[in-house]
């Protein structure tokens, strides 16, 4: 690791690596069949799941089960600030909207930005209380709290319209949307962990004493943390909201599983490692359609088996397993995919070519 | 041989250009799959009994949705643009069917769905209709067979507040049941919930005479049965939901005396030619009893079917226009009337659970 | 609520208070001794009463021995989880056993479904038929609906008692086990100081896979007669249960055997009580649980029994 490149030289090789995969997305949009470009944009979802979830469980160090009821704030929330009243009029068929939504429409960006404010306030609700219990007590309390969330959704009629849920979202989603925020998740949680706020964040995750000895805030640091992490979920919730166009509370759809899948990305990809995170996403949605063909029926050996369903989900659950008996650093470890990796990597690679 | 099979199936495909293509959008893998085989065994009764219209052969192409609400809509778009059909038979549940039925509208194909019967799917849509009745028709069915069939006066709704189906049934059944002097309360649920002593004992502290619980059979077995050993005798009814075996298997003795809401019953007295038609050929082709499911896929292809002779072409206008159209229609599960909606107008059936068999109890008709 | 409701609630809360009371004290067993939520308690739960129904359709083995066998294969599949899961990862941070928890939970989920299918399956005559009876206190007999009804009297499933009584003797089992037997002894240091005990000579392996062993036996008894009180088994049957038994646990104080028992009483009782005296609050029903477990986390963490740490396995 002695080579190093330059500040200068990382710049520009990270402007060049956006500006290549913006191309990319470009000649992506106008090239693939829609079923590909709604992959594509759900990997873009799933890295801002990912990466908040990071921040949250990896860098700051608080196990928090509690990612999907900050997802589903942010998806209803955006959800009913875009909805066109005439549609809300239509979806609430039991009890009407109430006030504010009844009479209000925004467009997708600042509807966006008060779901993950939203979702942001309501983490740090949640974080007050919990963050005061350590470790594992935390982690199922948050789990509460996001079953609570859920529940609330259901019964909430006239503002969550119920078990209905929202039908009839404006599918605004698309490549671009999702990998621009997940390029502003990225810059900004990125440049957050480098900072001397980051480094204090890691120290706690580390020792808490040790960090509160040396005069760090345990408390305010993790609690801000926190809230980060909830405002980009909240954001990620309001783009899958968007890209699915319905979402209602059910446990199947923003529940307990949600959070589940979420973890399982950042445990294959390294807890505690941004890259990981988005590498992690990436596997998972590309995964989970790819593993379609083992609930679709096949022939072997002219043996017709009809399709299994939910053994998608075994595999998935096994690899989850697996990677945590033999593998608990997963792909990334704690490291980041830097240009100085990479280039060490390389360097590295060709000293043993030499040999 | 294989090569003279493609060959001959591209000239035959060429020389008979007189075909019309129908595409079945249905969850033929994945979570919900046993409900899109029972569609498309009907629908292949259907297309057995009748192969052709206007002197022109049916072709029916499958897209399967993967039980999954994204692939929903895109099954609908595949049809359309790869399959060029001329109309679309599906979906089955009615999340999927809000989704597909968008891109219909959008793409402005017919679309007939067997089974969807949540009002939003063909509410505001020109081209999405259905053979099956809407919800709150079905709750106002439940209400009229409790209040004036069974003559209760008082009855505890136990709502599932997880699914929409079983909120928007329990809210229509309480607009009819009110109208007609009838006096409800509400006990809430949740699915996945096992016990429901508490609110069983709240029910009947207030009096209910019936449980009207319009959920899924899961949870209406084990609202049953500790009703029953709470001391609870009273009729309880349902809606469709509890058209499963496992409403028996699960609930046993305390079943008896449920009474639900449902399309189809073999032993309703068969009104229509095509209702004996269906249940002889499907009883021979599959040596089993036609589940409701069965019944609603042979009406979507004879509605279907009834459309396109009487728009006398494969314009996909026409076709929409006929269906919205269809005045008593004889089908498998009664005589279908279709609105400017695009809902289905017909009678209800009611089954009763007697000695753990599903009896037929009486027809309902629309007023 | 007349007082005839009240004390038919009151029996109903007791009588799902034992059930969580029972697969409460499981949980707390292992966490007594390795400080980890087994998150996959609830899926043992449910492979158990798997077994016995298989045992008993497929194998047309009798009800008795099913339930002895499946309770049994629960004790080896904790045992086995514990070697293959949780061992290689005993100095791992606590967290990375909490994620493999609810991996394996996760795992035996998907497998019910693969292996046994989603669909429900019913309890029903898999047990002797007079369990599900109820009996009858008080009250008159009036013809109601056309039958002979017996009219405010109290009704008590015959499962409860057979729930009470297992429990009972379930715990005087534990508390020879845990007092009166060298591995007990064991399981007592363990909980203390796991380092310690090892240098004293003690294989700290066994007794943590005993721990399992026990509490995944405890789990299948109390899975066993859940489905025999609410006859339906799917796999995802053990998830509510489960999670509702660890919230006893911390509500009567976790670690501590009385307070799993206490916990899971007053948990049923809360539950039903609520819906009993506001019946619109039932959709709320789960997330009351969670928020008393909040609550009892946040103001007293030790739980109700657990400063005192009577019995700590």
């Amino acid at each position: 690791m002695a080579m190093k490149l330059s500040n200068r030289t990382n710049l520009i090789l990270t402007i060049a690596l956006v500006f290549f995969v913006w191309l990319l997305l470009f000649f992506a949009e106008g090239r693939m069949n829609t079923y590909m470009v709604r992959i594509v944009s759900l990997i873009g979802i799933y890295g801002i799941m990912a990466v908040s979830l990071t921040l949250i469980n990896g860098i700051t160090g608080i196990f928090s089960l509690g990612h999907s009821g900050f997802i589903a704030l942010g998806a209803y929330t955006s959800a009913l600030l875009t909805m066109s009243i005439h549609q809300k009029e239509i979806t609430f068929i039991l009890d009407k909207v109430a006030w504010p939504f009844n009479s209000v429409q925004l467009s997708f960006l600042p509807a966006t930005i008060i779901g993950g404010i939203v979702a942001a306030v309501f983490s740090f609700l949640i974080g007050w209380p919990s963050l005061r219990l350590s470790g594992d007590y935390l982690a199922i309390a948050t789990l509460g709290f996001s079953e609570i969330i859920r529940i609330l959704a259901l019964n909430l009629r006239s503002i969550t319209n119920g078990a209905l849920g929202l039908k009839g979202i404006p599918q605004y989603t698309n490549v671009w949307w999702s990998w621009s925020w997940l390029l502003i998740t990225v810059i900004f949680i990125g440049s957050l962990v480098n900072s001397s706020f980051g480094r204090a964040l890691k120290a706690i995750r580390e020792d808490r004493v040790a960090a509160a000895s040396m005069g760090i805030n345990v408390f305010k640091h993790q609690l801000l943390g926190f809230v980060i992490g909830g405002f980009f979920a909240g954001i990620s919730g309001s783009l899958y909201a968007h890209w699915l166009t319905t979402i209602d509370p059910r446990t199947t759809s923003i529940g307990v599983m949600l959070t589940f899948n979420v973890l399982i990305m950042i445990v294959i990809g390294g807890l505690g490692s941004i890259s990981g995170a988005i590498i992690g996403a990436g596997l998972f949605a590309v995964l989970t359609e790819w593993l379609r063909f083992l609930e679709e029926p096949m022939k072997i050996f002219s043996f017709e088996f009809s399709g299994i369903a939910g053994l998608r989900m075994l595999v998935f659950s096994a690899i989850f397993v697996i990677v945590m008996i033999f593998w608990p650093r997963g792909i990334m470890g704690r490291k980041e995919l830097t240009w100085n990796a990479i280039y060490s990597w390389f360097r590295r690679g060709k000293g043993e070519s030499y040999e | 041989m294989k090569k003279f099979l493609v060959v001959f199936v591209i000239l035959l495909s060429v020389l008979s250009l007189a075909t019309i293509k129908i595409g079945v959008v249905l969850p033929m893998t994945g979570g919900i799959a046993a409900f899109g085989r029972m569609v498309w065994e009907g629908v292949e009764v259907a297309h057995e009994l009748f192969p052709d219209v206007n002197g022109e052969t049916i072709e029916l192409t499958i897209f399967d949705n993967r039980s999954d609400k994204i692939e929903a809509a895109n099954a609908v778009r595949r049809a359309i643009d790869v399959g060029n059909v001329s109309a679309i038979l599906g979906e089955v549940a009615s999340s999927y069917s809000l989704a597909g039925g968008a891109v219909a509208e959008e793409k402005k194909t017919p679309m007939v769905t067997p089974s969807s019967t949540n009002p939003l799917v063909t509410s505001g849509k020109k081209y999405v209709s259905r053979v099956c009745f809407i919800d709150p028709f079905q709750g106002w069915a439940a209400a009229v067979l409790a209040f004036e069939n069974l003559g209760v006066r008082n009855v505890a709704i136990f709502m599932d507040v997880e699914q929409d189906y079983a909120v928007g049934l329990a809210n229509f059944f309480m607009q009819t049941f009110q109208e007609l002097g009838g006096q409800v309360f509400f006990e809430y649920y949740k699915s996945g919930d096992q016990d429901f002593t508490a609110q069983i004992s709240d029910a009947m502290l207030t009096g209910a005479e019936a449980l009207f619980i319009p959920g899924y059979y899961q949870e209406i077995a084990l609202i049953a049965i500790q009703a029953r050993q709470l001391g609870f005798f009273g009729p309880l009814i349902t809606g469709d939901g509890a058209d499963a075996p496992e409403t028996i298997s699960i609930g046993g003795d305390a079943v008896n005396g449920l009474y639900f809401t449902t399309h189809y019953h073999p032993d309703s007295p068969a009104v229509t030619e095509n209702a004996k038609l269906f249940l002889e050929r499907y009883t021979e082709k599959f040596n089993k009893i036609p589940a409701a499911l069965s019944a609603l896929g042979f009406d979507a292809y004879m509605v279907i079917r009834d459309a396109i002779m009487r728009a006398g072409s494969a314009d996909r206008e026409a076709i929409a226009q006929a269906i919205r159209s269809t005045t008593n229609f004889p089908g498998a599960t009664g005589i279908i009337n279709i609105d400017n909606e695009g809902n289905a107008v017909k009678s209800v059936a009611i089954v009763k659970i007697e000695d753990g068999q599903f009896k037929y109890e009486t027809t309902i008709n629309p007023r | 609520m007349n007082l005839y409701t009240f004390l038919q609630n009151l029996i109903n809360g007791l009588s799902l208070g034992s059930l969580y009371a029972l697969i409460a004290i499981g949980y707390t067993m292992v966490y007594g001794i390795l400080r980890l939520i087994n998150f996959a308690h609830g899926d043992v739960f449910m492979m158990a009463v798997y077994f016995a129904f298989f045992l008993v359709t497929l194998g047309k083995v009798p009800w008795l021995i099913s339930f002895v066998i499946a309770i049994l294969a629960a004790a080896l599949l904790g045992f086995t989880i514990d070697r293959v899961a949780y061992k290689p990862i005993r100095n791992a941070p606590r967290i990375s056993a909490l994620i493999t928890a609810i991996g394996v939970s996760f795992f035996l989920e998907s497998f019910a479904v693969v292996v046994f299918s989603g669909i429900p399956r019913s309890f029903r005559n898999i047990y002797p038929k007079f369990l599900n009876n109820m009996l009858i206190l008080g009250g008159h007999e009036e013809v109601k609906y056309g039958r002979n009804v017996i009219v405010g009297g109290l009704r008590i499933p015959i499962v409860s008692f057979v729930i009470l009584a297992v429990t009972a003797i379930a715990l005087v089992i534990l508390w020879w086990i845990i007092y009166k037997t060298k591995i007990g002894m064991a399981m007592r240091a363990v909980s203390v100081d796991i380092p310690t005990t090892s240098l004293m000579g003690v294989n700290v392996d066994r007794v943590i896979g005993f721990t399992f062993a026990l509490g995944s036996a405890l789990a299948a008894i109390g899975g066993l007669l859940w489905a025999t009180r609410y006859p339906q088994l799917w796999p995802y049957m053990g998830f509510m249960p489960g999670l509702k038994a660890f919230i006893a646990a911390v509500f009567g104080g976790i670690g501590s055997i009385q307070g799993a028992v206490v916990g899971g009483f007053l948990l049923g009782l809360t539950e039903i009580m609520l819906v009993g005296f506001f019946p619109k609050m039932a959709g709320y029903r789960d997330a009351f649980a969670f928020l008393i477990l909040i609550l009892i986390l946040s103001i007293k963490p030790e739980g109700l029994l657990g400063k005192r740490s009577v019995v700590k396995v």
